[in-house]
């Protein structure tokens, strides 16, 4: 009895890693399919040989069967983010459970701590690729180089306020129509004090950093791969990020 | 002269979009030529008068080739090299020329452009999506196993 109590216990602690894995991933932007495959692939190197699971971009489900009666459990995923270090860190972890390098225990131990990694580049570095990206737009939109400063600013200060206000007010696309409004409105004033020569270019220069890139490509992969609900999910995500990014700005553009 | 500048501003956008994405700092570079190879495609496609959905097809195509490519090389996903990528071709100043036409009532326009905008996501899509049809024909054939 106190055998089967350990090999139950051992099978639970499979499940946790498996679903501690695929959380990291989608909570960092992984595409749906990959977070299945990553999860039955860390069950089956602990030799589960039948595991199922269903992921939508809201929550996880994963049930294994054994001899004994399928054990099934379910992670609500609330947030998402992009962070593509921890998508190719848990990936490289992945890769290690396969080959067989790493215990149950370690495995959740180094799980454990990509999961609270920081992100790699501090904030203001962040802040100056979300101005590099703008300014760097001007140029390929084929805007003249007078632009290019307008931009950078108007798009730090976009960057910055998506990053901060989703902090304060934690209301989805309500940080999007923010930065949006106050990136618009920024390079309107710039552009009226003298800066730059190009409204419409310094706008969407300002913009770039805050399209939903990521969601956009996911959601096709999904729908792609056959992940109908996850894809539409993302789809209706993106939709309505960009949605309210056109509001922002249609505000700064009725007011001038 | 423009060649240059369009390369270097691509490979500088992209590798930026990787920093946003907080992409592991060994791969940045990598993230900014995937960038620059696909916008470079395009480039030289609508340039030569190609029409612009062709030219974003083959860009995408371009671009998740080699970023399969490189997720094969460096063991990682392909999702890293692809975003960072895509962001150039985006089609944010048709979307945004349409959210003005829709402020200034003329709808005419505004539905032309959002129209235009969609085809142009579209065929990134189309892109990617050959892209992997490809590789899994391909090249996952090729070399079996060892994912």
């Amino acid at each position: 009895m106190i055998r089967m109590d350990a090999l139950m216990e051992k099978q639970y602690d499979i499940m946790d890693v498996s679903l501690l894995a695929g959380k990291i991933m989608l909570e960092s932007g992984a595409e749906t399919y990959r977070v299945e495959d990553t999860m039955m692939r860390i069950a089956l190197s602990y030799g589960i040989e039948e595991s199922h699971s269903f992921v939508t971009p809201t929550g996880i489900m994963f049930s294994i069967e054994t001899d004994e009666p399928t054990k099934t459990k379910l992670m609500r995923i609330s947030s998402r983010t992009t962070d593509l270090y921890k998508v190719s860190a848990v990936n490289a972890i992945s890769r290690r459970i396969s080959a067989g390098e790493l215990t149950i225990s370690a495995a959740y131990k180094e799980l454990k701590s990509i999961q609270k990694a920081p992100m790699f580049f501090s904030f203001l570095i962040q802040i100056a690729a979300a101005a590099s990206t703008s300014g760097c737009f001007v140029i390929l939109l084929k805007g003249s180089w007078d632009n290019v400063l307008p931009a950078m600013l108007a798009g730090a200060l976009a960057y910055f306020l998506v990053l901060k206000v989703a902090d304060i007010v934690p209301t989805m696309f309500f940080s999007e129509f923010i930065a949006a409004l106050a990136g618009g409105a920024t390079a309107y004033f710039l552009f009226s004090l003298g800066f730059g020569s190009d409204l419409d270019r310094i706008i969407v220069g300002t913009l770039i950093p805050l399209v939903p890139g990521l969601l956009i490509t996911n959601a096709v992969r999904d729908l792609m791969a056959g992940h109908f609900i996850s894809g539409l999910a993302k789809g209706a995500e993106a939709l309505l990020t960009a949605l309210a990014i056109g509001t922002g700005i249609a505000v700064v553009m009725t007011l001038i | 002269m423009t060649i240059i500048t369009n390369m270097l501003f691509s490979f500088l956008a992209a590798a930026s979009f990787g920093i946003m994405f907080n992409v592991p700092k060994s791969l940045l570079l990598k993230c900014g030529t995937v960038g620059m190879a696909g916008w470079m495609v395009y480039y030289f496609l609508s340039e030569n008068q190609v029409d612009p959905l062709l030219s974003t097809v083959a860009a995408a195509f371009t671009i998740a080739l080699i970023g399969h490519i490189y997720a094969r090389v460096y063991k990682t996903p392909v999702i890293i090299f692809t975003i960072a990528g895509i962001i150039p071709l985006v089609p944010g100043g048709t979307a945004y020329r349409a959210m003005r036409s829709f402020v200034q009532n003329d709808y005419n326009t505004a539905i032309n452009l959002a129209a235009k905008a969609f085809m142009i996501s579209g065929s990134i899509a189309l892109g990617l999506i050959l892209s992997d049809v490809l590789y899994q024909l391909i090249l996952r054939r090729k070399v079996p196993a060892s994912k």
